[in-house]
């Protein structure tokens, strides 16, 4: 069968690729140090500075880059603690259920209750700031729903003839959990990864909004967010080039997650 | 779904794009507004004004219950004591008409004035201010008014002339007695109806709303110009900012430098100072800061003329020391260059304490007040040119309060200090080696002599020297690196005259006026 053209696949596929480019460069090099105060205040978007400079005469260009660096970072970090923990939570209550599944899912459900970033300020502000405390933070959040889903598939699996057989044969129970059901739930479960990718990098955004997040002068999306809209009518550049950033990082992983999982629908 | 949340996104965009252009276009029309504004208020203005304040006052308006800075503000305008301060610093006659000290500064003579009258109508007494006196005592929250009033050994009453006779002297007595503010005897409603005797008389109030004072017409003195004055409470910045630069406030005071950039209706902008010190203060017990080459560096790595241009367009006042310019009696503007920037100094001092390579160290900074993140963040870059890495670490002001100020557990840390009273001992009391607020832990024996040898000098012109050598002694052994005292934006309408910055954290009403 000839697969259908997937526009989200492509278009998604190649934004990702040119700001994980872009990032990934931002590591290694920027164009001016990104807390140097060499340049003028407040200089508007040229070819020597791409996205001008901020209130302290620091190049936006090379603050976004080094910014969505520390985003990137700590979005992938809060998607793995949430996607190994949500896993090994998710299999042991959808495989065994019974009392322990009860237990698990009800607490899951309680942490989805509260408000996701009320919550992560209270642990902020018990465990005081610091970007471990965020990735931390941000990470217990994820846990619940890639639980959930993890639980779901495999509560749906392990009643099939192919589990049973294995089950008869006499193959443990490890093995039938990780190497005969989690497997195909990998369609289920990209599709939260990149969600919950998209969700991490906007976590984080408004927790540095709210000045909790990245400590200053370092620089991460949302801080920069915060401090640019006090000059939204003198130095619109500062807001929009960062929003910006943010913009075409989500959009290119939702238009990506998109694509994956109508793949995986066609496969 | 998924094409929800993509539709999601780009609307977001949509939004952002198209909120930005409305707030260009809102710029265009607040430019316009503003000449009507000006054309129109060319003619006739009512004698009275709108004052924006950014918080509510206390809940209990009562002089010696309430302590927020924000009421003192705005209840000055209403409570006077025998002695007020006025714009010099100085203490001038209020409720007194005559003021004596004796020549060993153990007995006052206060002479009560004639004709001062209350804003309920009775006329003020001496048993009215012995009531104060008392009241005040018993009562104040502020602990050094009531320290300063327990050492009154006897009061005597002749005539009208009021004798107080203290147990040793006390060169801060005189602004202890204008925190007395006069309140009428028997009278205990002033959480909710304040009395007093000042030139503005309260009407009424609707909490978190407004307050409005009204002219004392009674007043003893030149009295106020203006016949009624409206306090407004927006409690967000922004709405404050909106509702001035729209016209409908005629005077906000406390503006950042970026409110007053933004700024588009053509208000006259005042400049003053918040009367505070702002410094990296240094943890003088803990290492490297014990170390006072390290300090001195430090000093000398600092360019506050650069972090001025950078942080508010280079408004603000270098110090130098614990002083602040509004102190003009004491403020030795010669201090404040005391160091400058030399970063080869500073890595040359480094290296003679033993960091050729320079050292990392973390500095605390209240979040909530961003003047004091955003010099942090301008020091934080200069420092790195003399290779020392100053971590940034923002913590809230209850944190601030408990864990730096309380505990002392900080290396360094970027807050001002304000006086409470009208005294150089009320910024310079702190760093004496046992004072319990010596929250930096400084240490030494010249400075204890010469501020203990000031306190108990009764010549005026001799005190002040041993208060300006405290000053120096900072400076040299380098206790803090000083930075500034912070530009504070007044914006008036253009035809309020008469506005008066005071040493203290205060708006006297009285002198404005209309032309």
């Amino acid at each position: 069968m000839k697969q259908k053209a997937n526009p989200f696949l492509s278009i998604g596929g190649t934004i990702s690729a040119a700001v994980t480019a872009l990032i990934i460069m931002g590591y290694f090099w920027t164009p001016y140090d990104p807390t140097a105060m060499e340049s003028g205040k407040f200089l508007p978007p040229s070819l020597e500075h791409l996205l001008g400079t901020d209130n302290f005469g620091r190049d936006i260009f090379s603050r976004v880059l080094q910014g969505a660096g520390t985003s990137f970072l700590i979005a992938v970090c809060v998607v793995l603690i949430g996607c190994v923990f949500g896993i090994l939570i998710g299999s042991f209550c959808g495989y065994y259920g019974g009392a322990a599944d009860l237990i698990l899912t009800r607490i899951c459900d309680s942490i989805t209750a509260f408000p996701s970033i009320l919550l992560a300020l209270v642990i902020i502000t018990v465990m005081g700031q610091g970007t471990y405390n965020i990735v931390i933070a941000l990470g217990i959040l994820f846990i619940p729903s890639f639980a959930r889903i993890v639980r779901g598939e495999f509560a749906r699996c392990r009643d099939l003839n192919y589990i049973k057989s294995a089950r008869l044969m006499g193959v443990g129970s490890g093995r039938i959990m990780f190497t005969h059901i989690l497997p195909n739930t990998w369609p289920v479960l990209l599709s939260a990864i990149t969600i919950g990718f998209n969700n991490a990098i906007l976590s984080e955004a408004s927790m540095s909004f709210l000045g909790l997040g990245i400590q200053p002068p370092h620089a991460s999306l949302g801080s920069m967010l915060s401090d640019s809209q006090t000059y939204l009518k003198s130095a619109p550049w500062y807001a929009l080039g960062t929003g910006g950033a943010i913009i075409l990082l989500i959009l290119g992983f939702s238009l990506l997650a998109e694509g994956l999982q109508r793949t995986s629908k066609t496969v | 779904m998924m094409k929800k949340r993509i539709l999601a996104v780009f609307l977001a965009a949509a939004a952002l794009a198209g909120s930005l252009c409305a707030c260009g276009g809102t710029t265009n029309q607040a430019g316009v507004s503003s000449d009507e504004t000006t054309d129109s208020s060319g003619g006739y203005h009512a004698n009275e004004i709108t004052v924006g304040i950014s918080q509510d006052l206390d809940n209990s308006l009562d002089p010696y219950v309430s302590n927020a800075a924000g009421t003192r503000e705005v209840m000055f305008n209403v409570f006077e004591g025998l002695v007020k301060p006025d714009s010099n610093g100085d203490f001038v006659e209020a409720v007194a008409s005559k003021v004596e000290i004796s020549g060993d500064g153990l007995t006052y003579s206060f002479t009560l004035r004639d004709g001062v009258v209350f804003h309920n109508g009775a006329v003020c007494t001496t048993d009215d201010v012995l009531y104060s006196f008392e009241t005040c005592a018993a009562t104040s929250v502020y602990s050094n008014v009531v320290a300063a009033l327990s050492a009154i050994v006897e009061t005597t009453v002749d005539g009208n002339v009021i004798t107080v006779t203290l147990s040793e002297p006390n060169s801060d007595f005189l602004s202890a007695v204008s925190s007395v503010y006069i309140l009428p005897k028997g009278y205990t409603d002033h959480g909710t109806a304040p009395v007093g005797t000042g030139p503005f008389k309260y009407v009424s109030r609707s909490i978190q709303e407004n307050l409005i004072l009204e002219r004392h017409d009674a007043y003893y003195g030149e009295g106020a110009k203006l016949d009624r004055v409206t306090y407004k409470i927006y409690e967000d910045s922004t709405a404050l900012f909106n509702a001035l630069d729209s016209g409908s406030l005629d005077l906000v005071a406390h503006l950042t430098m970026d409110q007053v950039n933004n700024l588009s209706n053509g208000y006259t902008v005042l400049e003053g100072t918040m009367n505070l010190v702002q410094a990296i203060y240094l943890n003088n017990a803990v290492a490297p800061f014990d170390n006072e080459l390290v300090r001195q560096a430090l000093c000398y790595a600092v360019d506050v003329d650069g972090m001025l241009n950078l942080t508010a367009d280079g408004h603000g006042t270098k110090v130098g020391s614990s002083m602040y310019p509004a102190f003009g009696k004491y403020f030795d503007a010669s201090v404040a260059d005391a160091y400058p920037y030399d970063p080869d100094k500073a890595m040359q001092l480094l290296a003679e304490a033993g960091y050729p390579d320079g050292f990392s160290f973390t500095i605390k900074v209240p979040s909530n007040y961003q003047p004091h993140v955003d010099t942090t963040v301008v020091l934080a870059e200069q420092l790195k040119q003399v290779g020392i890495n100053a971590q940034i670490q923002q913590i809230d002001w209850n944190t601030w309060l408990e864990d730096v100020y309380g505990n002392r557990n900080f290396e360094g840390t970027v807050v001002g200090f304000d006086a409470s009273i009208l005294s150089p001992t009320a910024l310079l009391a702190r760093w004496v080696s046992d004072s319990s607020k010596n929250m930096i832990g400084f240490s030494d024996a010249e400075y204890d002599a010469v501020y203990t040898q000031a306190l108990a000098t009764v010549d005026d012109a001799q005190q002040t020297q041993l208060f300006k050598r405290c000053l120096e002694i900072l400076s040299e052994r380098a206790a803090n690196v000083y930075l500034q005292d912070l530009a504070d934006f007044v914006a008036v309408h253009p035809q309020l005259k008469g506005f008066r910055f005071y040493p203290l954290y205060v708006i006297d009403m009285s002198t404005l006026y209309f032309e």
